[in-house]
């Protein structure tokens, strides 16, 4: 393959990124909030894979694989499983209207292509379009986190960042070194782990997952004394 | 094995030996150990890095200069008070229930991870590393802070957790952002995170990217070094943690982000050759200094009165590197070792005094002096000491602090001096009951060790009387690398 064709076929998966990322904001059920998670899981993998392929970098295969592994598959599987144990309602439950939070994310969406096109200007890499892209994404998985209610939206939300950067590192950088992106994959693993840990304690401890419930108990705390 | 190889890895088969260990008293016994080795050793790579100026180990994957060994000394000290402290601390809590021995398992594994989180971070030539062992030290923590299960305490280490987390991740973007730049530079592998190289080659990088990238670096490592506004997740977690949690967090993990921003600020300076991101960096600090020296007034609980003076010193100390100058860095270096010192110090007299009195509340906690000399005499030098009073070296680092101030940007001054005067009001009059006022009739008697408060103190007194002459050589040389490296890169 050429070199323009492959930077079309990037340029297309961070287009479609870019819109997983939307899907992710407006869906109503949890389930499919996990199966669009999944599904930025694999689009990551496939994009190291390509971007391997086309600049020969030939770690990134292994990223890729990592990748697929971790984000596409252990990470969904795992959170599928907390819903199941823990019986969490299906609904979202998003505290600002869909349709508000979808105009609010059109709106990062333009702000972080203004703020990236100086960058833009200079690049030479092969996936310089993709910057701007991963910039939304990381600002669209923080609207995520603000604008739900259940402590389990907000640990997809902060793992849907945690994609984007992944995908910046990919996207616009070729990827990070092996080592770093190996420690990067162990942190976001144990993070995981103990966010899945946590869940159980805020269960048996608060009885719901809901994170005003905690608040709560922080600004109660704060007020009996 | 070298010095350097001992300071890191005693923390790290510290935390593994320590998962196994059921009996909690040798649990305790071998944390002291490990922190005696490791503070041991690291006295040894300091006076080796004083000898040859700066050190690069194992294949320049690590590197030391006067900057980061002194860190590295003060990290593996408070390390091991921390864990003296701990001892009779956690015995206490465990007899009144309050802890069982599967997490005391935990906590002493963690404590010991955490150690060596922050050593690896010090340390790293890779500002990826640095990345991964301030998200491993922070990841270390959240477990400590919900440690007593309490539903407050759970919800604090979540707020911890989601907060830096973010903080953590936006850091992380910067650092990508960094690389994308770099790699034209220096091609495209490890060499483009490592810091040496980086530094030398710091004006061929692209000034408008490097500096999108320090925005996402200061809010990133900001939100850890609980820079107002991103500092609310810092006295839940510093109120609801156990107390040697408290103290390495407040003494020891904020320096660490505050070291990495300091580094990559002397990165970004080289390449955008102005005082931009110092700016940032001083605006920051202010407001951090004014949000905690107001909120202080309004605290009822010891341990928040305390974690939102540790966020009015970070401020403090990045507005001090935010100036920049030779004066103003000698500063913000002695002032992070007096704070470190005093405020671990404080936090460990304020778990007794806790404990004494059976609560946090400042309102039933009265009369120290007289119930507990010991503690009370402790809470109140270390409230003067850190309110930044004279003999003690908190008083020496603001003092220079404001000189340097004068000489680079006078009108702050008088902010600064509003900030300092409001927060020391707030301190005295919250700790002026607790120290003297009519004893609570139900205090009871426990088992103190005030040896680390009185040492921690002493060490703190030394500094404002006089600075031996090879620390304040250390000092002048850390301070010429932090100010140096821009000019280099012009």
């Amino acid at each position: 393959m050429n070199t323009a064709l492959i930077q079309q076929i990037i340029d297309g998966l961070a287009a479609l990124m870019l819109l997983v990322s939307f899907s992710l904001l407006a869906q109503h059920r949890m389930l499919s909030v996990l199966h669009w998670f999944a599904v930025q899981g694999w689009l990551l993998a496939i994009t190291s894979a390509f971007v391997a392929y086309g600049t020969g970098h030939h770690e990134l295969y292994v990223s890729a694989a990592m990748t697929l592994l971790l984000k596409g598959l252990l990470l969904p599987w795992l959170l599928w499983r907390v819903i199941k144990r823990l019986h969490v309602h299906r609904e979202v439950e998003p505290l600002v209207n869909l349709t508000l939070t979808m105009l609010i994310a059109l709106g990062i969406t333009l702000f972080s292509f203004h703020i990236i096109q100086p960058i833009e200007k200079i690049s030479q890499l092969l996936t310089r379009d993709s910057m701007a892209i991963a910039t939304a994404c990381v600002l669209l998985g923080m609207l995520m986190m603000i604008t739900r209610r259940k402590a389990i939206t907000q640990v997809v939300g902060f793992l849907a960042v945690e994609n984007a950067l992944f995908f910046a590192a990919i996207g616009s950088t070729n990827g990070m070194p092996l080592v770093v992106e190996i420690g990067i994959a162990f942190d976001v693993l144990i993070a995981a782990l103990i966010f899945g840990l946590f869940f159980f304690q805020i269960r048996t401890t608060f009885d719901s997952l809901e994170v005003d419930a905690m608040h709560a108990s922080l600004v109660e705390r704060e007020e009996e004394e | 094995m070298s010095p350097f190889l001992v300071t890191l890895m005693t923390p790290l088969i510290g935390g593994f030996v320590l998962a196994a260990v059921e009996d909690a008293r040798i649990a305790a016994r071998i944390n002291v150990a490990s922190g005696v080795i490791t503070f041991g050793a690291s006295l040894a790579l300091a006076v080796s890095v004083a000898q040859v100026g700066s050190l690069n180990a194992v294949g320049g994957w690590f590197f030391l200069d006067a900057f980061n060994v002194f860190l590295v000394a003060l990290t593996a000290f408070v390390g091991m008070t921390t864990a003296i402290f701990s001892g009779p601390y956690m015995r206490h809590e465990i007899a009144h229930g309050r802890m069982d021995a599967r997490r005391m398992r935990l906590y002493h594994s963690m404590f010991q991870l955490f150690q060596f989180g922050m050593l690896l971070g010090f340390t790293a030539n890779n500002i990826g590393v640095l990345w991964v062992s301030l998200e491993l030290a922070t990841l270390a923590t959240v477990l400590l802070v919900s440690l007593y299960r309490t539903p407050a305490s759970i919800a604090a280490a979540w707020k911890y957790f989601v907060l830096c987390g973010m903080g953590i991740a936006l850091a992380l973007f910067g650092t990508v952002m960094i690389f994308f730049t770099s790699s034209s530079v220096l091609g495209h592998g490890n060499e483009a995170l490592t810091w040496t190289l980086l530094m030398d080659e710091s004006s061929k990088l692209d000034p408008v990217v490097m500096m999108i990238a320090f925005c996402f670096l200061m809010v990133g490592y900001g939100t850890k070094v609980g820079l107002a506004p991103m500092h609310a997740w810092l006295p839940d977690a510093h109120g609801e943690g156990p107390t040697p949690v408290s103290a390495v967090l407040s003494g020891l993990l904020l320096n660490l982000a505050l070291y990495a921003l300091v580094r990559l600020k002397m990165l970004v300076d080289g390449a955008t050759g102005t005082d931009t991101a110092g700016h940032i960096m001083m605006s920051f600090g202010l407001l951090s200094l004014f949000v905690a020296a107001f909120s202080l007034h309004k605290q009822r609980d010891i341990k928040r009165l305390f974690s939102f003076s540790s966020i009015e010193h970070m401020g403090l100390m990045t507005f001090a590197f935010g100036i920049g100058t030779h004066l103003a860095s000698f500063a913000a270096l002695l002032h992070m070792t007096v704070h470190s010192l005093v405020k671990s110090g404080i936090f460990f007299t304020v778990g007794h005094a806790a404990q004494a009195m059976g609560t946090q509340k400042m309102t039933g906690i009265r009369g120290l002096i007289r119930h507990h000399p010991g503690i009370g005499w402790g809470l109140l030098v270390g409230t003067v000491a850190i309110a930044g009073f004279p003999p003690f070296g908190v008083f020496t680092s603001e003092f220079l602090l404001l000189t340097a101030t004068l000489d680079a940007h006078a009108w702050t001054c008088i902010l600064l001096l509003l900030g300092l005067l409001v927060a020391m009001t707030g301190l005295l009059r919250f700790v002026q009951p607790m120290a003297f006022g009519e004893p609570a009739s139900d205090a009871v008697a426990v088992r103190v060790n005030m040896l680390p408060v009185y040492v921690h103190l002493l060490l703190a007194l030394m500094l404002g009387l006089f600075i031996p002459g090879f620390l304040a050589g250390w000092y002048d040389q850390a301070a010429a690398l932090i100010v140096s490296a821009p000019l280099e890169g012009l």
